[in-house]
């Protein structure tokens, strides 16, 4: 569960509270993952329960919020959540792989056109990401830039593929459309 | 941050029926205008077309980009486009200008003093420092060396190299190159810029470092810049994308209507 690890990792860096855990979490990420803060206060007491962050005392006590700080324990799960590389799995049922693959050999079909329509909508993403990109500060929005990077590079792996698949079929050679 | 749902319609993109790239732009502020362009190899029964009715039209600020597989015919377009190679059939105008009613001496002229390229291989001069490969043209063009160097310099600083502006290209990494190329490309005022895979040597982040820089011309300069590119994520920097195959002009893409929305 990323949020529990992701958590347990800012208390890494100093205690800290609920709120200013969420805003750090969202900040840090590059906007790319929203909390709830119900989630926030939820995780943090099953971190509590289990011994991984205990509350602290507060150099500025504010009756509405608790500090909390990593245990020895929690800061190991932390270092081996780092340490760990994520599964890369196999991924989910892709909607565009099944249509196009369903498409080789549907009758009164024009595989070309499906595939250039699915290219341009691919190309229109890209070009948003990158409308979004420019707007942003390599120096000042490292964390932004980098989400949208891994963005980028998804949907690239998509408009590769289309190109493959044409290229594989040798489709290219008629027009896609009229 | 980015959980802006805000969808953009520009106008005379929302539509992707031939005929409507003069709507983007005033007609007259258009740098480049093809018309039905036709290009075939060789003649007979091995005659191959290269280039099947192609018509596009590119206005000042504006960066297009050419995509399809390789055979497409992009860069005999970008040839044409820049008067390298004359065409079967069909016209090409630089700013209101028919290529091929220019007298030859006129041609060359508008070549050196309008229109910058870009290249894959970068043709810079090993023995000329990065300043002088940028002022050649200019000197080419019989322009006061001193005057020339001056506006090197000028456009070297635009492209972050004014450190650099007095070492050789060996001493240059292969995204700084380029940057040399850019510049060599843009200086003296052109304003069409014709580029053909011009990262294509180059690593993802220094190729986007001359995408910014291609983009920057068209925004800040008001250069009109055709990128010719069979990889997606580059072509994504156009404000429109162009699809050819076999020579033809299959699809545009870059009407932006819809937003990814953002927040995943």
């Amino acid at each position: 569960m990323p949020v529990r690890h992701g958590l347990l990792a800012l208390l890494g860096e100093g205690p800290s509270h609920g709120y200013q855990l969420k805003v750090d979490f969202e900040a840090r990420t590059g906007g790319s993952w929203t909390l709830n803060i119900g989630q926030v206060y939820t995780t943090l007491a099953r971190l509590e329960r289990d011994g991984l962050v205990i509350e602290v005392d507060d150099p500025e006590p504010d009756p509405d919020r608790r500090t909390v700080a990593v245990t020895d324990e929690g800061r190991k799960v932390a270092e081996e959540w780092f340490a760990t590389p994520v599964e890369v799995g196999t991924p989910p049922r892709d909607e565009l792989t099944i249509k196009v693959l369903l498409a080789l050999a549907a009758p009164d079909l024009d595989l070309a056109e499906v595939l250039q329509q699915q290219r341009r909508v691919t190309l229109e993403s890209l070009q948003e990401l990158t409308r979004r990109k420019r707007a942003l500060d390599p120096d000042t929005d490292l964390a932004a830039l980098l989400q949208i990077d891994a963005e980028v590079l998804r949907i690239e792996a998509q408009a590769r593929w289309l190109d493959q698949v044409e290229q594989r079929l040798a489709v290219g050679r008629r027009p896609a459309t009229s | 941050m980015n959980t802006t749902r805000t969808t953009t319609i520009r106008p005379g993109l929302a539509t992707r029926a031939p005929g409507t790239e003069h709507e983007r732009g005033d007609a007259m502020t258009a740098v480049l205008d093809i018309h039905e362009l036709h290009r075939t190899f060789g003649s007979g029964h091995t005659a191959v077309t290269a280039l099947d009715e192609v018509t596009l039209s590119v206005a000042r600020g504006e960066l297009v980009a050419i995509m399809g597989p390789s055979g497409c015919g992009k860069s005999t377009l970008l040839t044409l486009a820049g008067g390298l190679d004359e065409p079967t059939r069909g016209r090409v105008l630089v700013e209101g200008h028919d290529l091929a009613e220019q007298r030859a001496d006129a041609r060359a002229e508008l070549r050196r003093r309008t229109i910058g390229y870009v290249f894959q291989e970068l043709n810079l001069l090993p023995g000329l420092t990065a300043a002088e490969n940028v002022s050649l043209p200019l000197e080419l063009d019989r322009m006061r060396l001193r005057e020339a160097r001056r506006a090197a310099h000028a456009v070297l600083e635009e492209v972050g190299l004014t450190e650099h502006a007095d070492r050789f290209p060996e001493d240059l990494s292969g995204g700084e190159q380029q940057r040399v190329a850019i510049a060599r490309a843009l200086v003296g005022d052109r304003r069409l810029l014709l580029a053909d895979e011009p990262t294509g040597a180059l690593d993802s982040v220094a190729g986007e470092g001359v995408l910014r820089l291609l983009r920057r011309a068209c925004d800040e300069r008001g250069a009109a810049c055709v990128l010719v590119t069979h990889d997606a994520a580059q072509a994504a920097w156009a404000d429109r994308i162009v699809f050819l195959r076999d020579g033809r002009v299959v699809d545009h893409a870059g009407a932006a209507t819809v937003s990814l929305g953002g927040g995943r």
